[in-house]
């Protein structure tokens, strides 16, 4: 039978605001998908979206969504999340939302380690607002606010997030929607911080600048930039260079979660146990 | 009405109210004078099967109690002068989507760090538009040990009723005062909660902001089956961006008309000795625990003056001031700022002869300079 992507989507909402062949588009089927496969009730999910091509992705699905401030979709969701923690609350933002910006949150969303699922999808630059730089924007890259090329060194979003503590991160490309689908499903099921980055293309105000005018060429340099985690770890140093590992990078399913957690700190002070302590913790300083 | 009789501190009564009001969620950041109230809350929440949640940083701080009031909870942010700077923008976000919450901002010295252990009164403005853009605020301020708890649980239900957020003011003397104060019991804050209104018909039939010109918008918890778009874009009644001209228009317009036609309801004021004064003294917050001593004084020499005393402070009881000032030639307004609230009773008076007594260094007005102001004056 074939899938049925009109019950999650906002069908009166369509067509979406994105560009003609932007990976937004592939992201959100494949999440559609992939919310299908982990059986959970659309009144009981929650989507929470930055600012940015990406932040209107809440608009087009059938959830309760939230539009949020930009860079501040993981504190929104830390509030809705620690209010209803039996909830699956999922987080859609940009590179420039996600990394600049949003930052700190990222980090602290990470070192929380929250159940929060966070996609963040990297399409190297600030795509709604005429192409400026990114913190994911690759160096010597033309954009419009450096148009003599772009000197600013870049992050790596998912070193950042195992660096920072998230305990499931893994990065796929919308050039593979099928694999995305299937790490999706177990992001979301993963129980604490999920960092999910998705490589996406933006042809038109980062690829038409770059040497990749077609949606097809952006997307065949995405490829020659990634490769599986498995043959990536296979590589030298030196072929590692400039080539991002795709899949999942990190798993731990033995981390504290925050919410858990937090369900602690209520027993202590409803007398149900006591106080919390270094011993409490496996790992010390 | 049933009272108790506590001794505290005007922060500690605060984050007490909040929490015997129904408050489920605290988000923050340290900030002093403010850090108390968080001090407090994350002990009093927990025990109750709420949360309390020291954030990264001031914007988390703000942002975390808009989501935990999206999901339905009655929810609290605390922090001074420079914590709303960074939570502005989204305060202007829980302006736009109509999401109801308390923050209680503690007044300390400013500009920027300025004086963080002492006292002022610099952020009345701030409070009336934090954020960019058009919508109207609703600002309460202590002015007792005993406000500190009554104001506190006032805004959540103003919260919930106008469906915004509602910022209390208390200054660094108010909040760090220790002493005795008369408060509600618990019980008769719990049988006053009003929550904010639900629908609970169809889902296919709700449109969270289609509502009467004057009135907020009625915004379900998450989660109970009407899904919803929240955004701080222009939107339409479900919630959707729009930029429908006529539609952006009644948006924007409806933000001002529901607390401006509805004054009414929120209009807050305490007159002392105002009977047959010859001298308006027009003061708030700790301010007005001075002016009180100054006007005791000032009568025993037969001198015959009285305080206004504004409790809400936006919008502010204009049409009471214009009252007064309409028969008293001499209206005195005393402020730890320059002259932030004199500017509205100016333009609430209608008069520009209104006389200003105003410190900035971060030491709170003694009786003896209100008195010696008033003498010189007058």
């Amino acid at each position: 039978m074939a899938f049925n992507y009109d019950k999650y989507l906002r069908l009166e909402k369509m067509p979406t605001l994105w560009c003609w062949g932007c990976g937004d588009g592939v992201i959100l089927k494949a999440f559609v998908r992939a919310i299908e496969k982990i059986d959970v009730n659309q009144d009981d999910v929650c989507i929470v979206s930055g600012i940015g091509c990406s932040g209107r992705f809440s608009s087009y699905v059938d959830f309760n969504t939230v539009h949020t401030t930009h860079g501040r979709t993981i504190a929104y969701a830390t509030g809705i999340k620690l209010a209803r923690p039996d909830k699956l609350v999922v987080c859609v933002a940009g590179d420039g939302d996600s990394l600049a910006i949003g930052g700190n949150h990222t980090i602290h969303g990470c070192r929380r380690n929250i159940d929060l699922t966070f996609i963040v999808i990297n399409n190297f630059i600030y795509g709604l607002t005429n192409s400026q730089t990114s913190p994911t924007t690759p160096k010597g890259m033309w954009t419009v606010s450096q148009k003599a090329g772009n000197i600013d060194p870049t992050f790596n979003t998912c070193n950042l997030a195992i660096a920072a503590g998230a305990s499931f991160v893994a990065r796929e490309t919308m050039t593979e929607p099928k694999k995305l689908e299937k790490v999706l499903i177990k992001a979301m099921k993963h129980k604490g911080f999920s960092m999910m980055e998705v490589l996406s293309n933006c042809h038109i105000n980062f690829g038409r600048k770059n040497k990749m005018v077609s949606a097809m060429e952006n997307l065949e340099w995405i490829d020659s930039i990634t490769v599986s985690k498995k043959k990536y770890d296979t590589m030298t140093e030196e072929e590692q260079l400039n080539l991002l590992p795709t899949g999942i990078l990190k798993e731990d399913t033995k981390a504290d979660e925050y919410c858990d957690m937090y369900a602690e700190i209520q027993k202590v002070h409803q007398g149900q146990r006591a106080k919390i302590t270094q011993d409490d913790f496996a790992k010390k300083i | 009405m049933a009272t108790r009789e506590v001794i505290s501190t005007g922060n500690e009564l605060a984050a007490t109210a909040a929490v015997d009001a129904g408050c489920k969620f605290f988000g923050g950041y340290p900030l002093t004078p403010s850090s108390e109230i968080m001090h407090v809350i994350s002990d009093l929440l927990p025990k109750i099967g709420g949360t309390s949640i020291q954030m990264e940083d001031e914007i988390a701080g703000i942002c975390c109690v808009i989501g935990a009031a999206m999901a339905g909870d009655r929810a609290l942010s605390a922090t001074s002068g420079p914590g709303v700077s960074l939570k502005a923008e989204n305060l202007g976000l829980a302006q736009m989507t109509e999401v109801p919450l308390v923050l209680i901002n503690v007044m300390r010295g400013g500009p920027s760090t300025g004086l963080p252990t002492r006292v002022s009164q610099g952020d009345v403005l701030q409070a009336k538009n934090p954020s960019h853009g058009d919508y109207k605020s609703i600002t309460l301020c202590a002015g007792s040990l005993a406000e500190c708890y009554t104001e506190t649980v006032r805004a959540f239900n103003l919260a919930d009723r106008f469906m915004q957020p509602v910022i209390v003011l208390l200054d660094e003397t108010i909040g760090h005062m220790h002493g005795k104060a008369i408060i509600p019991t618990s019980e008769e804050v719990k049988a006053g909660i009003v929550p904010r209104k639900s629908f609970d018909g169809p889902a296919d039939e709700y449109f969270p902001y289609e509502c009467e010109a004057d009135e907020p918008a009625v915004l379900n918890p998450m989660f109970k089956g009407y899904r919803y778009h929240f955004t701080g874009l222009h939107h339409d009644k479900h919630g959707f961006p729009t930029e429908e001209i006529e539609t952006c228009r009644k948006l924007i317009q409806r933000l001002e008309d529901k607390v401006a036609m509805h004054e009414d309801e929120l209009e807050s004021y305490e007159e002392f000795m105002m009977d047959d004064a010859d001298i308006m003294i027009v003061a708030y917050g700790s301010v007005s625990l001075a002016a009180k001593e100054t006007i005791r004084n000032l009568r025993a020499e037969g001198i015959k003056a009285g305080l206004f005393r504004p409790i809400t402070l936006w919008p502010s009881p204009a049409t009471k001031m214009k009252e007064y000032a309409d028969k008293i030639k001499d209206v005195l307004v005393v402020e730890l700022n320059i002259g932030q609230y004199h500017s509205e009773v100016q333009r609430a008076t209608a008069r520009l002869d209104i006389d200003g007594l105003f410190k900035v260094n971060g030491r709170a007005i003694s009786p003896n300079e209100i008195a010696a102001k008033v003498k010189e004056l007058y």
